[in-house]
């Protein structure tokens, strides 16, 4: 395949997601302005400007109308994703880290990072229809996790939220009362960072990614592993595949050893595994730096990955690909 | 592709050109043109624009386009794609060349071949590779001339090898026995390079071995009239049943990337060329009839 290289951002890559239908793409990166790509052939529809820090991650509504972003200006905002315009901004006493939309879109559960006096926090923010009605008040504020929460998601019928990060426990909170339900074994659990955290296509697992240099695969209602891939290098960003049963995986060095040694020792690949096997299936090489964000069109015909050094790559499968056999 | 052309103002004066500064002269230059695509997908956008000089600069852009992987999509997603730019989309420069396909083709990689069809595969060439030991000479050893018994580099006579013409004269020449000794003496009489197809242990009648670009012409079969979507491991699959297949090419349009419609399949040894050729020509192979023939001998001059 030849990958289509996309080189919008002028700083790296943080976050990638597409839309339903999978025919546009949002990239986020550490420069201001998440960016809307056509996924089929990459070319720029527009940007949204208004942020004042890195954008760290991003949600667009199921009906591609709107986006919102969270950024380290600590703000989230709410934008029209046909027009570039901002709809609305959520303000925070610290950088806001993750965003996820409800299923419905009623509801967005957004992170804010440890800064100065203040702890991290889970924010659930209510969306409303007509954007002149969106208030900023928070529905529920959960806290208690030690360090940075790098992801917060929805769990089936808005029921639960998972949150993973710098503690490396995996855990599920009510969204009624706003309870921890469960934290994840620490036997079974990360040794390290929970960097990255992807649900499959239906909702009923999701795949992390931690510097411990594996990513595990857990079961959404009970938090029990499933299956655990190990790699060699740190995990930043994972994905499934909502076609066939593969895990994927980028990663890398760390970014301020990369200038020292050889690019071949970096392993800037998106890692291929068969989720049942936990077996590697291959590797798609052509980052300078290491891969920071990860996503599947939902069609699974494409997936794209966006790299410390700025670029977005879009892959489109060769026929060969949906033929793989372990 | 830029190349710089001299203004030609047409209708106004050059006075009233130097006031204005060239602001607002957009309007003298010729309009965009495109041309293409083609049928190959080559796209020429043609474009003017003046630069910081003044000068009206030419820009051409050759792209080709591709059809990409024929997705489905929904209504919205159609409306979608006619959506106006917005943000810094809004004004594109030129050469912004923000969206690029990678000129390196990437492929999967796989970390290992899988274990089972490896050991398979080793077994089979092993078996190819005796059997073949039995009539046709492929394994020959350019040291010591003995046929069918090691490859050069394990030659157990390499040591000897400069006294190999005299020591074993008999036992490893065993066709070329009688011009192989006057070879021998004038071999040693000149110390000067001998090419090993004429060293006096060489077989003239078979060229295995000996010359890599003549070996690529040997028992080299023309394929014809294949589709376009037909690659090299296709072919390799279609003619491996009838024997071991010692190179596979399909010609590319070196522009468009696209197959040409026809390679060549070089056989290890004639007669499976020649069953392949019984069996094959007018054979229905995607929608097309395969012609096949020997190829004819690319001219030497």
């Amino acid at each position: 395949m030849r990958p289509i290289l996309m080189k919008g951002h002028e700083r790296p890559l943080t976050f990638l997601k597409y839309n339903r239908e999978g025919d546009l793409l949002f990239s986020c990166a550490k420069d201001h302005t998440p960016t809307v790509w056509f996924a089929d052939d990459g070319e720029r529809l527009g940007t949204y400007r208004g942020h004042n820090g890195a954008v760290w991650s991003c949600d667009v509504s199921r009906d591609s109308t709107r986006l919102i972003t969270a950024s380290a200006d600590q703000t989230a905002k709410l934008w029209n994703v046909q027009t570039g315009e901002q709809l609305h901004t959520f303000n925070f006493d610290s950088p806001a880290r993750s965003v996820d939309f409800s299923v419905g879109d009623n509801l967005a559960v957004i992170t804010t990072d440890p800064f100065m006096a203040f702890t991290s926090a889970i924010h659930v923010k209510r969306i409303a229809s007509d954007p002149s009605e969106q208030t900023g008040d928070s529905v529920l504020v959960l806290k208690g996790p030690q360090g940075r929460i790098n992801r917060a998601v929805w769990g089936p019928l808005n029921r639960t939220i998972i949150s993973a990060g710098e503690d490396s426990i995996i855990r599920r909170w009510d969204t009624e009362t706003g309870k921890l339900l469960q934290e994840s074994e620490p036997e079974v659990g990360h040794t390290k960072q929970i960097t990255s955290l992807a649900k499959s296509s239906d909702g009923s697992h999701f795949v992390t990614g931690s510097l411990d240099k594996s990513a595990k695969l857990w079961d959404i209602r009970d938090l029990s592993l499933i299956k655990t891939y190990v790699t060699e290098r740190p995990v930043n960003a994972v994905t499934m595949s909502p076609l066939l049963d593969h895990v994927v995986l980028g990663g890398g060095q760390d970014a301020s050893s990369v200038t020292t040694t050889d690019h071949r020792a970096g392993k800037f690949e998106a890692k291929f595994f068969d989720k049942v096997l936990q077996e590697e299936i291959g590797g798609v090489k052509g980052h300078f730096g290491p891969i920071n964000a990860l996503a599947f069109n939902p069609d699974g015909k494409s997936f794209s990955s966006g790299g410390e050094d700025g670029y977005v790559r879009l892959h489109h499968f060769d026929p060969d690909y949906f033929s793989i056999k372990i | 592709m830029a190349m710089v052309e001299k203004s030609a103002p047409s209708k106004l004066r050059w006075g009233e050109l130097e006031e204005e500064d060239g602001e607002d002269l957009d309007f003298l230059l010729p309009p965009k043109q495109v041309i293409g695509p083609d049928e190959s997908g080559v796209k020429r956008v043609i474009e003017y624009k003046f630069n910081e000089d003044g000068n009206k600069v030419k820009i051409t852009t050759t792209s080709r386009v591709r059809k990409l992987a024929n997705a489905r999509l929904s209504r919205k997603a159609v409306e979608r794609r006619s959506w106006a730019k917005f943000g810094d989309g809004v004004h594109e420069d030129v050469g912004a060349r923000l969206t690029m396909v990678s000129t390196e083709e990437i492929r999967l990689e796989r970390p290992k071949a899988p274990a089972g069809s490896k050991e398979e595969e080793s077994k089979t060439a092993g078996d190819t590779l005796s059997q073949l030991n039995k009539n046709t000479f492929l394994m020959l050893c350019r040291t010591c001339g003995k046929k069918g018994d090691h490859w050069t580099s394990r030659c157990p006579y390499k040591d000897l090898a400069t006294q190999a013409e005299s020591s074993f004269p008999d036992s490893v020449k065993p066709a070329a026995s009688e011009a192989a000794g006057k070879e021998a003496a004038a071999a040693a009489a000149k110390a000067a390079y001998v090419p090993p197809s004429m060293r006096a242990n060489a077989d003239r009648s078979s060229v295995v071995g000996s010359d890599m670009r003549r070996r690529n012409e040997e028992n080299s079969v023309r394929v014809t009239n294949l589709s376009e979507d037909t690659r090299e491991e296709d072919l390799r699959e279609l003619f491996n049943p009838f024997g071991p297949v010692s190179r596979v090419y399909v010609a590319m349009d070196q522009k468009t990337g696209v197959s040409r419609g026809f390679g060549f399949v070089n056989f290890v040894s004639r007669e499976d060329g020649e069953r392949a050729i019984r069996k094959l020509n007018g054979y229905g192979y995607d929608n097309l009839i395969l012609r096949l023939e020997w190829a004819t001998p690319r001219k030497t001059n």
